[in-house]
């Protein structure tokens, strides 16, 4: 039983267990606040970037916490760091701070096996 | 006498120092871009010499900005630099005139009471001793209080002193030795041969008294030479480096040369001209209301020159600059961290102590590995023709206040205008630009510039600092920049708005970037004082206060950024004013979540105070509605 | 002798307090700063769940003071408070001077001021208004806009003031959920062909009957309700309330127009609670509500003998809890006048 069902559309699921969460980790130890997010979608919805083109920092941050890192390196440096979503968020999570630390970790890439 | 082997360890020391400083500025010189060569080299036969001179006396001996900011630290870092400059100075004469022969070397000098004990004992020769002896009393004195700010900062009126790494102690510790040792020897040697004047004299003679003189002067001159010595060579690894550097530092400044975008000479030479003296640290507001105490330029510039892992530093910093303000030495401590900033997280490669002699390309910091294009989801854009531009700017979304202020004065002024980020645009740059970012940030400048360029306006105006700042720098716009505070107080001037006078008690405070970043202070006090009764504060122009919600700090906690706005906000408001007035959307955000009085923009209160043309503005009765709302 | 008590607050828990007090025979004043008691419930229009009229409750707690000749001492604030060995002296603003046995603090709360969300246009775009004003408006039975029109779609955005680290408030004050919803089915009702949107980061349905009531909301009168906090609105020409929020469920930003925003603003504790503690020198927690000393066991107590809390002084709280917490106090007094201790 430890397939659960799992098996039938592998690409739909998010597999935690084989997901590899570094990248999460490392921003969890540097900024604290990343563990804050209740999903509000202020950020997003105040996002200077989102009026031009499809982008959530929300979803950002959930896939990040997720493993999801494909999904975050693609969409990471569509980012303007205007600082916005800081400004907006309720749970003062440092918004901006874990998008440069995220970009900071893909750029040592070999570092954090991301 | 003519010889002694006690002063080989000064011989070495000195001989050190000297072939090192040459070298040293050589590679210096070498490392220079070539237009900055130029520079030094006009300088070198030009005004700049002469002033240079002067401000190394004034700033280098007396410490004269010190002394303003600080009577007591000032005193200190002038007794030992002064003093130690008259002390060679008259030493030297010293020896021409009383020694043996003229032209001596320099150990003569410094040693000179051990080679001639018999000296001084009458009339002139002794009123001579009598000047050496007290400036080695005026030494001694800062020394004394050197030691005691060691120990206990709040002596010389500093709430913290900076932190000391092993080389420096071993530096501060023989720099310290110097002079009391220098004391004993002469007085020792003075006593066994009852010369010497008040200071070298009575204590001579009182240790004489008791103790045998002669035998224990000798290793007193021992003692002298080799703390001597051992400081002129660790001189290169330790702060005190800044001593002959700032010499440098001062000539390159006034020769024209600037800190620029890239680590080079220049910005080497300013990091090894910070003295620690730790006046940038007390002007920090990250310190006294944060409470974060490891991240102040005097830090910065200690961990670039050790090669220290700078990252959690170089972020850590509001950048509103006014430890650049106060620095003493001149170092714009800012830019330097920007390079840092730029260069992202340097390769930290472990070195023994001896590499920090031969370290002159540590700052050359790896460039950043650089993704391609962010941005190419921006699409073109068309925007309608207008003489005058307003740009909000991302932050004035959020404070719509301001953004309809905004509209009513450019309707009342009758200006044709064009309210190109209306429908949200895209970011100036600058905060990018803060994160070390610079490309990307220049595409969205590529972008923006784009934008004005098409519009065909001659005039662009924004109501946001941050967005100022960069499209003052690093735009190449061909269109005048202006801060709404400007556009108010030009349209003040040209007679296209008129004002009320609101009897309202308002403080100013100045926008980090606005102020300090772009120089931009009078105008916004003009409008303010033509519309408003201004107030003083304590904290004006460059002394303004950051409201902690600085773009510029990566990382600090938004609890400590609270703490720094709501201390600002209290001394702003000490006075009660009814309105806190600033110029910028983020500072009045931040100060709104954390005081009691009314906060308002500039912008607001002349909107407030504008006596309205009969012309309807856009989105109908403002006025109105909300004089409704207000009597629910 | 008979013990007399003062009781600070003319609201729902001050009014209880004073009335139960005087049923068991204990002399009581109650010093109420405005001119009418009954606090925020003047201003309520229906209470939720079952949607009784506001003046029901305020008939019951007028009732309650009126047959047990309580001491009311309207318009009246409080100047100097002392204390003596078993005494309590306070001065009113008139210059009165009461002695009290025991002191029963009924201060209420605020509103949380939804000016300070500038991002949200009180004050500043037209028909951006507050729950209360929206009361006010279903009191006044006409909903409209300030050029008198009718309006059609209404947003409803939760926790202004509320769970909101901006602001200071990291507290949820419960009630605007439910406020939110009751508001909704109300608007239906007064415009039945209008439609309304409730933007909310969680649906908070804790009390009894509100997971019922939200039920009906969807059911019956088909109230929206999209998942996402509202960022800012922004004002367009045609007067329209354009505001920005990501449908987090769908996880795409959703663009709407709107011709009134009502905003449910959060409870705080009240201005002149936080003058109270001063004076009297009761401790305040980290969310500025007054500090009880037990907060499973001695929800009424505080950092002083003799001095005791009623109601939402403590914590935001509804009218049944309110009432009941107003009881628990009066027992608590009881016990305090019979045995000297708390």
């Amino acid at each position: 039983m430890d397939k659960f069902g799992f098996t039938i559309s592998a690409g739909r699921q998010i597999d935690y267990d084989s997901n590899n969460r570094r990248l999460a980790e490392y921003i969890f130890e540097k900024e604290p606040s990343f563990r804050l997010c209740i999903e509000c979608g202020g950020c997003s919805a105040t996002c200077t970037t989102a009026n031009f083109t499809g982008f959530s920092l929300r979803e950002l941050h959930i896939l990040i916490k997720r493993g999801e890192n494909d999904q975050v390196r693609q969409n990471l440096n569509k980012c303007m760091l205007c600082g916005k979503c800081t400004l907006v968020c309720p749970r003062g999570v440092n918004t901006r701070n874990i998008v440069v630390l995220a970009k900071n970790a893909f750029q040592k890439s070999d570092e954090y096996e991301i | 006498m003519k010889f002694d082997p006690f002063i080989i360890p000064f011989n070495i020391g000195l001989y050190f120092i000297i072939i090192y400083v040459v070298a040293r500025s050589v590679i210096w010189f070498h490392d220079l871009s070539r237009p900055d060569k130029l520079r030094l080299q006009r300088g070198f036969f030009g005004i700049p010499f002469a002033l240079s001179l002067k401000e190394i006396f004034m700033e280098s001996l007396i410490h004269r900005k010190i002394l303003k900011t600080n009577l007591r630290l000032g005193y200190m870092h002038m007794s030992l630099a002064f003093g130690w400059f008259l002390l060679i100075f008259f030493g030297t004469i010293e020896a021409d005139i009383f020694g043996t022969k003229h032209l001596n070397a320099p150990y003569k000098a410094i040693f000179f009471r051990f080679f001639n004990p018999e000296h001084g004992r009458i009339g002139f020769e002794a009123t001579y001793g009598f000047l050496m002896d007290l400036i080695l009393a005026f030494i001694l004195s800062g020394l004394l209080l050197a030691v005691i700010k060691r120990f206990y900062s709040r002596v010389v009126g500093m709430k913290k002193t900076t932190r000391l790494k092993i080389t420096d102690r071993i530096a501060l510790t023989s720099l310290w030795l110097i002079f009391p040792s220098r004391l004993l020897a002469e007085s020792f040697t003075c006593g066994a041969h009852g010369t010497g004047s008040f200071l070298t004299g009575s204590l001579g003679a009182w240790l004489a008294s008791f103790l045998p003189a002669q035998q224990i002067a000798y290793p007193f001159w021992w003692l002298y030479s080799i703390s001597l010595g051992t400081f002129f060579i660790l001189l290169p690894i330790s702060r005190y480096m800044h001593i002959p550097t700032e010499l440098f530092l001062i000539f390159m400044r006034n020769s024209g040369i600037k800190t620029g975008d890239k680590a080079g000479t220049y910005s080497e030479v300013q990091t090894y001209s910070c003295s620690s003296c730790g006046i940038c640290i007390d002007a920090c507001q990250l310190n006294f209301s944060a409470g974060i105490t490891n991240i102040q330029s005097a830090y910065l510039m200690k961990a670039i020159r050790n090669n220290d892992d700078v990252s959690e530093i170089v972020d850590n910093c509001l950048m509103c600059g006014r430890c650049d303000q106060k620095c003493p030495v001149g170092i714009e401590l800012s830019p330097i961290r920007m390079i840092q900033r730029r260069g992202g997280e340097a390769e930290n490669d472990i070195r023994n102590i001896y590499n920090g002699y031969f370290r002159s390309r540590q700052i050359n910091i790896p460039e950043k590995v650089i993704s391609s294009s962010n941005y190419s989801f921006l699409q073109e854009s068309d925007p309608q023709k207008a003489d005058i531009l307003y740009f909000a700017g991302c932050m004035t979304h959020l404070t719509p206040a301001i953004k309809n202020s905004m509209i009513k004065i450019l309707e009342a002024s009758g200006v044709k205008y064009n309210f190109i980020d209306e429908q949200g645009g895209v970011c100036c740059g600058r905060p990018l630009m803060l994160a070390g970012q610079d490309k990307e940030a220049r595409e969205l400048i590529n972008y923006n510039s784009q934008m004005i360029w098409k519009s065909g306006a001659h005039t662009l105006v924004t109501s946001c600092p941050i967005c100022y700042k960069v499209f003052k720098e690093s735009y190449y716009l061909d269109v005048e920049v202006l801060h709404h505070t400007q556009f108010i107080k030009k349209l003040i001037d040209e007679g296209s708005v008129k004002m009320n006078f609101l009897r309202k008690k308002v403080v100013y405070h100045s926008p980090c970037d606005l102020g300090r970043g772009s120089g931009v202070y009078d105008e916004p006090t003009e409008v303010l004082n033509h519309v408003s009764r201004l107030e003083k504060s304590d904290f004006e122009d460059e002394n303004s206060l950051c409201c902690g919600g600085s773009l510029a700090n990566m990382k600090i906690s938004s609890q400590k950024r609270k703490k720094i706005a709501l201390d600002a906000a209290t001394e702003l408001t000490k006075n009660n004013p009814d309105i806190l007035a600033t110029a910028c959307p983020l500072c009045k955000k931040t100060f709104a979540a954390v005081t009691e009085t009314r906060v308002a923009d500039i912008s607001e209160i002349v909107a407030e105070a504008l006596i309205e043309k009969p012309i309807k503005i856009n989105s109908g009765s403002h006025a109105n509605s909300i004089k409704e709302l207000a009597n629910i | 002798m008979s013990k007399h008590v003062v009781v600070i607050g003319g609201g729902v828990a001050g009014l209880e307090v004073a009335g139960q007090l005087s049923k068991a025979g204990i002399e009581v004043s109650v010093i109420e700063k405005e001119i009418n008691t009954g606090g925020h419930l003047n201003n309520w229009y229906r209470l939720f769940p079952d949607r009784r009229d506001s003046s029901e409750v305020k008939e019951y707690l007028d009732g309650m003071t009126h047959n047990h000749g309580i001491n009311l001492l309207t318009n009246t604030t409080i100047e100097v408070f002392k204390r003596n060995t078993s005494h309590f002296l306070i001065t009113t603003n008139g210059g009165k001077e009461l002695t009290a046995d025991a002191i029963i603090i009924a201060t209420g709360f605020d509103l949380f001021k939804s000016s300070r969300k500038e991002e949200y246009g009180y004050g500043i775009y037209d028909n951006v208004i507050t729950s209360v004003d929206l009361e006010k408006m279903f009191r006044k039975g006409k909903i409209a806009l300030t050029n008198q029109t009718v309006p059609e779609t209404i947003g409803i955005i939760h926790c202004v003031g509320s769970r909101d680290e901006k602001v200071g408030n990291f507290y949820c004050s419960k009630l605007c959920c439910v406020t939110a919803v009751k508001q909704a089915i109300e608007i239906r009702e007064f415009l039945p062909d209008s439609k309304v949107f409730c933007f909310y980061m969680d649906m908070r349905m804790g009390g009894a009957f509100y997971e019922e009531l939200y039920r009906e909301a969807q059911e019956k009168w088909g109230v929206n309700f999209i998942r996402g906090k509202v960022s800012e609105a922004s004002e367009t020409i045609e007067n329209k309330l354009l505001i920005k929020v990501e449908d987090t469920l769908a996880g795409r930003p959703l663009k709407m127009k709107l011709d009134m925003l009502v905003l449910m603003a959060g409870m705080e504790m009240s201005e002149d609670g936080e003058k109270i503690a001063g004076i009297v020198g009761l401790k305040t927690g980290e969310n500025r509500f007054f500090a009880a000393t037990d907060n499973l066991i001695g929800s009424n107590r505080s950092n002083i003998d003799g001095v005791f809390y009623a109601g939402s002084c403590t914590a935001p709280m509804n009218i049944p809890e309110t009432i009941s917490h107003a009881r628990a106090a009066v027992v608590e007094v009881i016990d305090y006048l019979n045995d000297g201790i708390r």
